[in-house]
């Protein structure tokens, strides 16, 4: 009796949450990488709903089809969204070249791995560059952090018989809140390339094959498609909206 | 740390986990990512313009298209839809927090209009 009692007792559960194992089955690196993310996607999301309230509460906006209508370099007038749409288009393509290193590395294949993430750093610094032609464009018009442009340029972004203090007002806000918001989501991009750089390099060197898993390109790579979700965000609210 | 991790994968995780994403789904959510932002470019510069579509038709249809983007690179590109459900709940149901923010600060936006 008191011997079967005591079986029960002593018997090793095996439920996830019973201890002794991983309840989630993911390393602790991986877990943590996903909590950074969702702390990650908390300020971005304070950034953009702040960008969305003063927004909503403000008589008049610039225009997006009026500001963002160029193509550095190319064209000057009458292109809207296609540069930005450019750039759309780089991001996911480097979220995928991501996940096939991703998808490279659960076969164990080094020279795939390496050559899929020398693709996803070509893409981060194109997307860079492309933002800084895009930066510069606007800064060329007199945009930037606390400067608008003269009121001649800016009352080509806002529809006709808007009032100056108006549209100096919120020029104002739409300055700040761009550099600021596309350019915490730029500093993420950057930061992005150099860890892909890093662990590239890593794998280049061997370091995975010998741990024999390559979970660090899976952590860099949700890093990278988090920037790239932010990008769709980013995109949807300063561009179409 | 690299016996750890091997354990944890070496454990029961190895096919069920990795199964997730082949190329050609891969390369499927590629095709549905792009498809749904030339949607929006169709909207944006087509659609809106010419059937005189107002703000407050179009906008909330760029954040539903949005949504449905978010979903695609969380669920399939950052591997969420094929970890346990612990892990996915843990993620998804902080995220709800941001609709409250949301709600609030709409609401304070509709008293700045007041104001100004």
């Amino acid at each position: 009796m008191s011997t079967t009692a005591a079986q029960q007792i002593d018997e090793i559960k095996t439920t996830p949450w019973s201890g002794g194992r991983s309840p989630f089955n993911v390393e602790y690196g991986k877990m943590m990488m996903w909590f950074f993310l969702l702390s990650d996607a908390f300020t971005f999301s304070t950034l953009l709903i702040s960008y969305g309230a003063l927004r909503f509460s403000a008589p008049v906006w610039p225009a997006p089809s009026l500001v963002f209508q160029s193509f550095p370099g190319l064209i000057e007038h009458g292109a809207p969204l296609v540069f930005v749409g450019l750039m759309t288009f780089i991001l996911i393509m480097s979220s995928v070249t991501m996940v096939l290193a991703v998808e490279a590395g659960h076969r164990n294949s080094k020279k795939e791995v390496v050559w899929w993430m020398i693709g996803t750093i070509i893409g981060g610094l194109m997307f860079l560059s492309c933002q800084a032609l895009e930066w510069t464009h606007l800064h060329s018009e007199g945009f930037w952090w606390g400067h608008i442009p003269d009121p001649k340029t800016m009352q080509e972004f806002f529809k006709e018989g808007i009032p100056l203090t108006q549209q100096a007002m919120t020029s104002h806000q739409f300055a700040n809140l761009f550099f600021t918001i596309t350019g915490f989501h730029g500093f993420h991009v950057f930061s992005g390339v150099i860890i892909n750089i890093i662990i590239t390099v890593n794998v280049l060197i061997g370091t995975y094959q010998k741990r024999g898993s390559y979970l660090m390109v899976e952590k860099v790579g949700l890093y990278w498609h988090f920037v790239d979700l932010v990008w769709v965000f980013v995109f949807t609210f300063f561009y179409l909206v | 740390m690299s016996a750890e991790t091997t354990e944890v994968h070496g454990h029961e995780g190895e096919h069920e986990e990795h199964e997730g994403m082949t190329k050609r789904r891969i390369w499927n959510v590629f095709f549905i990512l792009l498809g749904i932002t030339c949607v929006e470019f169709i909207i944006a510069l087509w659609l809106a313009p010419t059937l005189h579509w107002p703000s407050h038709f179009v906008n909330p249809a760029y954040i539903i298209l949005t949504l449905f983007k978010a979903y695609f690179i969380v669920a399939f590109f950052m591997h969420l839809k094929f970890e346990k459900v612990g892990l996915a709940l843990a993620i998804i149901v902080p995220i709800l927090f941001i609709i409250g923010l949301i709600l609030v600060l709409t609401n304070e936006s509709h008293y700045w209009i007041g104001l100004r």
